[in-house]
């Protein structure tokens, strides 16, 4: 596997990327602190054993975006996967005050989230296919008080990535969504974890898994999918009553 | 509460923490900050690797590298570390911090022997790169310093090479205490790891009755099957109530896993039930019941003799809380820190439940011994010993103290743990 992941240097995108090169897939760092991602680009190198490039790409510059799968396409030698963890986290009270904040939350999450995809789906459709997996969240399944904002993002986004698997499946490009629950990162960091909060490494490896498999929607962890189902069922009033 | 900060960037979360904590697997107070709001920093997104040197085995890392991770990298490839504690969540950091020792303490040591190079943020704020020869005394105050010399940023060791990813064990039951300490010490002779486990609830004969435990990588020719390091654990998911884990229950418990070690046996053995049997069960300390259970590790020295050891089981048997479970371990060589934990002598690892007051005084019973013996105790495992105690245990504290003071002016660094036993400001 050649893979670019764009979130490679924190988190569960950090976990993915471990995980690959740690089994010998070829990987490339992409993302917006250049010190973290030359660490991690590192660290990477130490597992796999071989070279690791990284180069900047923010999903606030829709512009870094070409420039930036070039780099990736040439260090690999070509690319057929391409992970994209990346995403901007705030809670629904600073994104109802903060409107500078809720565009970039709105404008990264969705909007340059699938400029980016667009992207990567025309270069991997001109190579005959290959793998686009994409992080979205459980927080797009039902509009919830908490994450009102950030949810919608991820909603929209979600049902982009099941339209794109719909259509380009049979020309090869395979899209994975996954959507992770509560996982312990940085971007939780500060909050009390619930019941079945998950850790990167767990993730990272049913992501692999199901990169592998070509699954196209993932829950982790996997009581997630079940705790999703019973919300998508509760009726409106309820929805309006309880704080989830 | 604590302030807690969790991020990759370590050296920016340092920056106004007072501690950092790695994994939280002491079990006292050693990484609990000194004052409810104080700001600590959690070191355990910080876990990349800087370098790794084929030929000589030397292994560059943040401080948050867990053991866990580690052990996945390398052993697959032949390498491990020369030393380990008996869980794999715990930290370069927390490792470092609390010079912790394995089953090989009869060979290699403790894990600060095999520490090369730490690169840590003073209470100063100033970062600084110690090791053997450079800033030696920050290097050594460091090892087994309880985190309280500054936050250890990354750390560079030396790794040994294994022959294959398995164990080969020898199991042995043994039914007396004497015999026990003296097989232990014989065993070590031809084992790299020995251990020995004890079952103290037992009346009368069966009291002190247990299982050693021996081990060594098992040769090529030895480890006929493929390994997986991914092994299904469990997590016990709610505390169980405290009537279910009383005396009675686990003395049964006891009898059990008595009974079910065979007799003797050797053989092969998965390294992660060989070195982490409790891993297996995640938040296995929820099987203690609410009111938890605390730990007491003492070294009692011991040269020729094991009289002072029998004397210890002695105290042991007549404390007012049952022992629940006694490790015993064979120590050969001083630590290297300047506050580290081993001496030569046996090391008793007891679990104890906790009971308000009573366990107080089992703990004060045990100190007392361990004073007049001139044995230590494990700081990293303590949350009950007095600091009265300590100080007539340990010579050592005024110098560390002053080594503190000349790094760190304004006392900003403490911790829980310091503020209990070492006279630090609250
Ligand atoms: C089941 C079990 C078995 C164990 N077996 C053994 C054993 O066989 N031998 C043994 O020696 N120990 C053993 N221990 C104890 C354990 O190895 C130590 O407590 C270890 O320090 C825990 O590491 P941690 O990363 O969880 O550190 P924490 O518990 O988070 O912290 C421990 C100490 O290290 C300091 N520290 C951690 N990270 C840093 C850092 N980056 N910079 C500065 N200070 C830091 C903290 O301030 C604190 O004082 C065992 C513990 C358990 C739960
Ligand atoms: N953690 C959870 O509980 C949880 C729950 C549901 C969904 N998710 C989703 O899962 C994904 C991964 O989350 P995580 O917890 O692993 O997050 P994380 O640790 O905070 O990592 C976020 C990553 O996003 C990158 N990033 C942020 N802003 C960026 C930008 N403008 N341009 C490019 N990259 C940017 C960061 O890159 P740098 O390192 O370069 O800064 C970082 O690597 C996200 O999409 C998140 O929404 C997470």
């Amino acid at each position: 596997m050649r893979a670019a992941v764009l979130g490679a240097s924190q988190g569960m995108g950090r976990a993915v990327a471990r995980r690959l090169a740690q089994r010998g897939d070829q990987v490339f760092v992409l993302g917006i602190e250049p010190e973290q991602l030359e660490k991690s680009a590192k660290d990477l190198e130490v597992i796999s054993g071989q070279p690791v490039g990284w180069v900047e790409c923010d999903l606030l510059r829709p512009e870094t975006f070409g420039p930036a799968l070039d780099r990736a396409e040439e260090a690999l030698g070509g690319l057929d996967t391409v992970v994209i963890t990346a995403a901007i986290f705030a809670s629904q009270e600073r994104l109802e005050e903060d409107t500078e904040l809720l565009r970039n939350m709105l404008l990264a999450n969705f909007t340059n989230t699938v400029l980016l995809c667009e992207e990567v789906r025309r270069r991997l459709l001109a190579r005959g296919g290959g793998t686009l997996c994409v992080f979205s969240s459980v927080a797009g399944d039902r509009g919830r008080k908490p994450v009102v904002l950030y949810g919608a993002t991820k909603g929209g986004l979600s049902k982009y990535l099941e339209g794109l698997d719909h259509r380009f499946r049979s020309q090869g490009l395979v899209t994975i969504c996954v959507k992770p629950g509560f996982v312990k990162t940085g971007m939780t960091a500060g909050l009390k974890p619930p019941p079945f909060a998950g850790e990167p490494e767990d993730v990272a490896r049913r992501v692999v898994r199901a990169i592998d498999r070509g699954k196209p929607l993932i829950y982790v962890p996997p009581p997630w999918r079940f705790v999703m189902m019973i919300i998508r069922c509760l009726p409106r009033f309820v929805m309006r009553r309880i704080k989830f | 509460m604590a302030d807690e900060r969790l991020s990759e960037n370590l050296e920016r979360i340092t920056r106004e923490a007072t501690l950092t904590r790695g994994l939280g697997r002491s079990y006292g107070d050693a990484s609990l900050p000194h004052a409810s709001g104080a700001r600590i920093a959690n070191s355990v997104l910080a876990n990349r690797l800087i370098s790794f040197n084929l030929e000589t085995g030397a292994l560059r890392a943040e401080a948050g590298l867990s053991l866990q991770s580690l052990k996945e990298i390398f052993l697959p490839r032949g390498w491990f570390t020369p030393v380990t504690p008996g869980t794999q969540f715990v930290t370069l950091g927390g490792m470092v911090a609390s010079d912790v020792h394995g089953k090989n303490q009869h060979v290699e040591g403790d894990f600060g022997h095999h520490v090369r190079w730490i690169r840590l943020r003073l209470g100063s704020g100033e970062i600084v790169e110690c090791s053997e020869t450079v800033e030696p005394e920050l290097f050594f105050a460091t090892i087994g310093g309880m985190g309280l010399t500054g936050h250890i940023l990354e750390v560079e060791i030396q790794m040994q090479r294994v022959e294959s990813p398995w164990i080969w064990q020898r199991r042995e039951r043994i039914h007396d205490v004497a015999i026990t300490l003296r097989r232990l010490r014989e065993a070590g002779e031809q084992w790299p790891f020995t251990v020995a486990w004890l079952d103290l609830l037992a009346d009368g004969r069966d009291f002190g009755r247990g299982a050693l435990m021996c081990g060594r990588w098992a040769t090529r020719a030895e480890a006929t099957k493929p390994l997986s390091l991914q092994v299904k654990r469990r997590a016990v998911p709610v505390d169980v109530p405290g009537i279910v884990l009383n005396r009675r229950a686990m003395r049964l418990f006891n009898a059990v896993q008595f009974k079910w070690s065979q007799r003797d046996s050797e053989g092969l053995e998965h390294p992660e039930t060989f070195f982490y049997p409790l891993d297996k069960l995640l938040d296995w300390n929820r099987m203690y019941g609410k009111w938890g259970f605390i730990q007491h590790q003492a070294v009692i020295p011991c040269d020729d003799s094991i009289e002072p050891a029998l004397q210890y089981f002695d105290l042991i048997r007549t404390l007012e809380v049952p022992v629940y479970l006694c490790v015993l371990k064979d120590c050969a060589h001083e630590g290297r820190g300047t506050i580290s934990f081993p001496l030569q002598g046996y090391t008793f690892a007891l679990d104890l439940p906790f009971r308000p007051d009573a366990t107080q005084r089992a703990v004060d019973r045990l100190n007392e011994f361990v004073i007049e013996n001139g044995g230590r105790i494990y700081l990293t495992k303590d949350g009950h010993t007095r600091a009265e105690h300590l100080r007539a245990m340990d010579p050592r504290l005024d110098g560390f103290n002053e080594l503190r003071r000349r790094w760190d002016p304004e006392g900003r660094i403490r911790s829980a743990l310091s503020v209990r036993l070492l006279g630090d400001t609250p």
